[in-house]
């Protein structure tokens, strides 16, 4: 069965307010070298896809500069490969004119256009907030099997350790694999099964209930659809047991990044057999660690200068850390400057922050404190 | 259809590099592994690059295989164009016979239809087994200022090793007088660097003549340089002050990796806008465990370090497990260090696995100058011991 994917780049971008002020939720960092588009596409070469649409709605540059032309996910092709999707407002219409759609199901309509004229047998949906490593072409086939309209991708998470909002979707499923019901999060506790937000789905389906839930004004996939679907049992889940992580707020963004931290969790989710995760390549020098500097329990991307002390901590490329300084329990983004004597712990700085000399800076773990792209302090 | 390029650049990377011994068993000199996430030949590539070259024809003709996976279709150094870009040549058969490049000049001679494609003006001869990083547009600058046939490039180098050099005496305007090939009593400190620019015309005359003497061993050193000299064209040398080694014998190799390292290491890969690149892996951040120790290293993505590491130069996917050590030592990639083994002054070609508690080389201090090496694929048993200035292939 051919595939072809769709990724929303856009959607719960409003959750992670500090992180998306300038960029998208598929284009925030992670995990040192990563931006969070990377799971979604890589899952999705991984599996076999080499077509791929990509939804964009505002804010896109940072992700266009990151994706480029798709030749690092090894989509930049002639036939298929990575079609950018940006919004699309006709000129001289009527209703849809000046209006940017404002759900997922608003911009699948805008996008009827890439979908027709695609002729692959199902396609593969996914947001950009949730980390794993799915096996999507694993999938797809139980999907085949199953007969089923729609299969969602889910995960189970322990509201201990991974508070959920609102947007999470928690599902029961009987022991056919069928979804039984579908609700928004309500403040469950303990264990709950919730959908990592991927769906695999037959094109002629697709085409069929959108054009269908558009023209009776209705605008959520989840509700209108997904929900109105469930009776006919042919919505079925598809469990994933890897990494799991979502990111819903600047505090699940840091746990979230924590975790990588812990070796089983990382090599879980990056040391998959077959199933790497790309990311764009920046040719930065290896780290160079030099005379004098400390550094344990820290994942460090390449491009770094350390002279100074770091632990437990995540540095993206091209970091320097200088004499006598400290960062620990923090996440510096990509060419953040800290200068010399310098106290960190539990900071975000985003992109090219400078921290000069003697600067003590303090969050907490649940309250991280963030400093914004390019500032200086 | 071929645009007109003023200059190509022909890159000699056919050499065996026999002094390398194990490292380059299976793989061409320029391809041996540099600096953790180099080859030997990205920084020649990413000078013409840098210096605005856009098309250069590689030629190769030792082990191959590898060369030609790394380089591919040149995408890293943005050498995949339309026009030009970097092209492999390797030996061909011809309407007369085949022939293998019987020496540098040779190997230029046979592929002088490459050069006419794109009519250069001028070709620039680089080999690929020097770790430097120069702008040849500089070069070409002053080649044609001085309007000169032949410009090279000359480092300094000290009177007590000009004798291992090639040789240029000039005259107070850089005009080359005399030419000696590793003289016994040298007067001039000026060494080639095996750096030439020709114009176009006088090159193909002078390697055609070449090529038609049985006698002549087809070098530009040994014979095209000298001719054209005896003949007296105007060839000037081109002084280069920067960093610049040949890493053609194992020690020199293992210096120049620990030259990248220290507090202010004597060669930076990257300056400003000018950076070495590089066709690399796609691995995960490096991973530096809660009880280990990395001090002086430069250490590339994928690894993860559980142990010791001073001292080193580590390339991608190295793992170094708990309580190993690695120090003095330069480790290409794609290697385990298993646990309580210990690694001293050494080289290790990628995909090695040291077994744990096993131990390689000696304490530079008491190792006399020996390097061990290890080659590509190489399995060193637990508890296995492997002495200094060892060297190990499959």
């Amino acid at each position: 069965m051919t595939a072809a994917g769709l990724i929303f780049s856009n959607i719960h971008d409003s959750s992670v307010p500090e992180l998306t002020a300038r960029r998208t939720m598929a284009s925030i960092p992670y995990g040192g070298r990563y931006r969070l588009i990377d799971f979604a596409l890589s899952n999705m070469v991984n599996s076999g896809i080499t077509k791929v649409g990509l939804i964009t709605h505002y804010n896109y540059q940072s992700l266009l500069d990151h994706i480029g032309n798709g030749k690092d996910w090894d989509l930049a092709r002639r036939h298929g490969g990575l079609k950018i999707l940006p919004p699309f407002i006709t000129a001289y219409d009527n209703a849809t004119a000046n209006k940017v759609y404002s759900t997922r199901l608003e911009a699948l309509m805008g996008v009827m256009d890439f979908i027709n004229h695609c002729t692959e047998d199902v396609l593969v949906l996914s947001d950009c907030d949730v980390i794993c490593n799915v096996d999507i072409a694993q999938a797809i086939e139980r999907h085949e099997q199953n007969g089923a309209d729609i299969s969602v991708i889910t995960a189970t998470v322990d509201t201990a350790v991974q508070p959920l909002d609102a947007h999470a979707e928690v599902v029961k499923v009987d022991a056919a694999g069928r979804i039984t019901d579908m609700a928004t999060y309500d403040a469950e506790k303990g264990e709950v099964e919730v959908s990592a937000d991927i769906f695999v789905v037959r094109r002629s389906y697709l085409q069929r209930v959108v054009a269908d839930a558009i023209a009776h004004g209705q605008t959520s996939f989840y509700k209108d659809v997904l929900y109105r679907q469930l009776p006919k049992g042919r919505v079925f889940a598809h469990h994933y047991d890897g990494f799991f992580g979502r990111v819903n707020s600047l505090e699940s963004y840091f746990r979230c990044s924590m975790r990588l931290l812990d070796r089983g969790s990382c090599v879980n989710l990056f040391y998959r057999h077959n199933q790497p995760i790309f990311t764009k390549v920046r040719n930065s020098v290896p780290t160079r660690y030099a005379p004098g500097a400390k550094v344990s329990n820290s994942l460090i991307a390449d491009g770094c200068v350390i002279e100074g002390t770091v632990e437990n901590s995540i540095l993206f490329r091209g970091v320097k850390v200088g004499k006598g300084t400290r960062v620990s329990n923090s996440i510096l983004m990509q060419d953040t400057l800290v200068s010399e004597n310098v106290r960190l712990n539990c900071v975000i700085t985003d992109k090219n922050v400078i921290i000069k000399d003697n600067r003590e800076l303090c969050g907490h773990e649940t309250m991280p404190f963030y400093i914004a792209k390019e500032s200086q302090v | 259809m071929f645009k007109k390029k003023e200059c190509v650049a022909m890159l000699l990377a056919g050499g065996q590099g026999s002094r390398l011994y194990a490292l380059t068993a299976k793989t061409a000199k320029p391809a041996v592994t540099f600096g953790g996430k180099y080859r030997i030949i990205d920084f020649t590539l990413s000078n013409c690059v840098q210096s605005g070259l856009d098309t250069v024809g590689v030629l190769t003709q030792y082990q191959p295989l590898v060369l030609n996976e790394y380089i591919g279709t040149g995408l890293p150094w943005d050498l995949d164009r339309n026009y030009g870009g970097v092209k492999i040549l390797p030996p061909y058969q011809g309407k007369n016979g085949a022939d293998w490049y019987k020496g540098t000049a040779n190997a230029i001679y046979q592929n002088m239809q490459f050069i006419e494609r794109y009519n250069a003006d001028y070709v620039l001869i680089l080999s690929g087994d020097h770790i430097y990083q120069m702008d040849y547009a500089k070069m070409l600058d002053c080649h044609k200022t001085n309007g000169a046939d032949c410009t090279i490039a000359v480092i300094d180098v000290p009177l007590s090793e000009a004798s291992r050099f090639g040789i240029m005496t000039t005259d107070a305007t850089g005009r080359i007088t005399k030419f000696s090939e590793k003289p016994k009593n040298p007067d001039s400190t000026k060494a080639s660097m095996g750096i030439y620019i020709f114009n176009r015309d006088k090159l193909f005359s002078y390697l055609t003549a070449d090529a038609a003497d049985p006698k002549s061993s087809n070098d530009f050193g040994k014979n095209v340089i000298p001719a054209m000299l005896a003949a007296g064209e105007k060839m000037m040398a081109y002084p280069f002050v920067g960093y610049w080694k040949d890493v053609g014998t194992i020690s020199s190799l293992w210096e120049a990796n620990m030259d990248i390292l220290g507090e202010k290491p004597q060669l930076k890969l990257a300056t400003g806008n000018w950076r070495v690149l590089s066709r690399h892996d796609n691995a995960p951040p490096q991973y530096v465990g809660p009880d280990a120790v990395v001090d002086n290293a430069s250490i590339t993505e994928g690894c993860e370090i559980l142990g010791t590491v001073k001292n080193s130069v580590l390339g991608e996917n190295v793992r170094v497990m708990e309580g190993a050590s690695v120090v003095d030592s330069v480790l290409m990639g794609d290697t385990v260090i298993g646990p309580g083994a210990r690694v001293e002054y050494a080289i290790l070609d990628h995909n090695v696995e040291v077994g744990a508690g096993a131990a390689v080389g000696a304490p530079r201090e008491s190792a006399d100058g020996k390097i061990a090496v290890i080659g590509e694929g190489v399995r060193v048993e637990a508890g296995a011991t492997v002495p200094a200035g060892a060297m190990l292939s499959e």
